[in-house]
């Protein structure tokens, strides 16, 4: 049923660079504390687009990437990202008939959750944040979904990933 | 997953996947390394002559302080020799680049383009021109991941350069403040202290610079002083780090007779740029 028609994987690869890129670029502090996060919401819109193709098992790996990238502990982004794959694809169906504006509301919810758990593992590790301002990756994350959600669109058609 | 990690050992698959990771991290940094290579290109001839004078005017400065180094060096080893109490080392530098590369927020954590190729190891101390900057935690083959001494969780021995009361200054994730906790009210340290590196733990080399205090609050309601410091070295600028290799390493084998009495003006006062003498005692050489 699947097999002969899935194409495009190189495209979704470099979706996922882009990402790490795009989450490792040195930004001014006012920049670092407003960062998206990049790899989820690129995560979420391949999980929901093509639920068959990327997965719980593609969110862990590219959060283990994820982690040696920024030197978090091994398996904190992996575990996080994953759940957040295994909601979407639970969800895809639901979130893809929202309009855009809702579609943003479901995905600061996912990438708040995606938050929590690596806050979470961040305080058994005794690690301390900075209060409320660690929220604002999941605000800035939601700001940016229509952007990333056009333009993975546009990618999606244009490079015919199916 | 996580709780193996805690026992250190995921390294090796750590160090598998940097590999994968350290051509982006190198992308990720080029844009800054060519904007810095060609703000020197650019750069007019009377700058680099302006440039020129002025370093050629601190090396002179330098080579006078170090005139008087070598003496100083020379009477420290004889009267280490009259106390027999130990050993000199030399202390191998190698100097590593920062790869511009944002880590986890609320971390403080760097990448430095050196890893196990140039035999870097896990703990080592980085410093810089200024003073410690931190130490090494991950080692990759080609790249390395260090945490500054203003990581929340990092703590690194320290004592009063002007009296030698011991201390701990622990990160606070603040990209400029330390924390000096549990010293008593009465203890004697005050603003703008200096505070060196102990050496104990045998972690970090003794005596380079660390911290000045900036603040001091004595509350006699509170059984500790508050007391806050700002590290010397420039954690956030910094584009080159030093690596220090000190006696355990492999590195330095060429000095072994501890006990002899060595001719003092043999004792390598400057032989090499890159290499410096210094005395590290071990945990019984604390400061009266």
């Amino acid at each position: 049923m699947i097999g002969a028609q899935r194409q495009g994987g190189f495209t979704i690869f470099l979706t996922f660079v882009v990402a790490l890129v795009l989450t490792m670029l040195p930004l001014p502090d006012w920049g670092e504390a407003m960062r998206p996060e990049w790899v989820a919401l690129v995560l979420i819109y391949w999980c929901i687009a093509l639920p068959l193709r990327v997965g719980v098992f593609i969110g862990w790996i590219v959060g283990l990437f994820l982690d040696v990238a920024s030197g978090a502990l091994l398996g904190q982004n992996a575990i996080a990202l994953a759940f957040v794959a295994y909601l979407a694809i639970k969800l895809h169906l639901r979130i893809r008939l929202f309009p855009l504006w809702q579609q943003a509301m479901s995905v600061l919810v996912l990438v708040a959750l995606y938050q929590m758990i690596t806050l979470w593992i961040k305080g058994m590790i005794g690690a301390t944040t900075q209060g409320w301002s660690y929220w604002l990756h999941s605000v800035s994350s939601m700001m940016l979904w229509p952007v990333v959600f056009t333009l993975l669109r546009f990618l999606r058609r244009n490079y015919k990933v199916r | 997953m996580v709780i193996d990690h805690r026992q250190h050992h995921l390294e090796s698959i750590r160090a598998t996947l940097s590999l994968v990771i350290y051509p982006l991290q190198y992308a990720v940094s080029l844009p800054f390394s060519a904007a810095d290579w060609a703000g020197e290109k650019l750069s007019t001839r009377e700058k680099l002559l302006e440039e020129n004078a002025q370093l050629r005017m601190q090396q002179k400065l330098m080579m006078a302080q170090l005139q008087k180094l070598s003496a100083l060096k020379v009477e420290n080893i004889r009267l280490r020799e009259l106390l027999k109490s130990s050993k000199n080392i030399t202390e191998h530098v190698l100097i590593a680049e920062l790869l511009a590369v944002d880590m986890e927020p609320f971390t403080r954590k760097i990448v430095i383009n050196k890893g196990s190729a140039d035999e870097v190891y896990r703990g080592q101390p980085l410093l810089d021109a200024e003073g410690v900057m931190g130490q090494i935690i991950h080692v990759n083959p080609f790249s390395s991941t260090a945490m500054l001494i203003t990581d929340p969780n990092h703590a690194i021995p320290v004592h009063v350069n002007r009296n030698g009361l011991r201390a701990i200054a622990l990160g606070t994730g603040a990209p400029d403040v330390l924390d000096i906790p549990y010293l008593p009210n009465s203890a004697d340290i005050e603003e703008g202290d200096l505070l060196t590196s102990s050496g104990l733990g045998g972690r970090f080399p003794r005596d380079y610079p660390v911290a000045k205090v900036t603040t001091v609050v004595k509350d006699p309601s509170k059984p500790y002083a508050v007391v806050k410091a700002k590290p010397t070295a420039l954690l956030e600028t910094s584009r080159e780090v030093l690596l220090v290799w000190s006696q355990e390493s492999p590195r330095n084998t060429d000095n072994a007779n501890t006990g002899e009495a060595q001719s003092p003006p043999a004792a390598t006062p400057g032989s090499a740029l890159d290499s410096e003498t210094n005395d590290d005692d071990t945990m019984t050489g604390v400061n009266p």
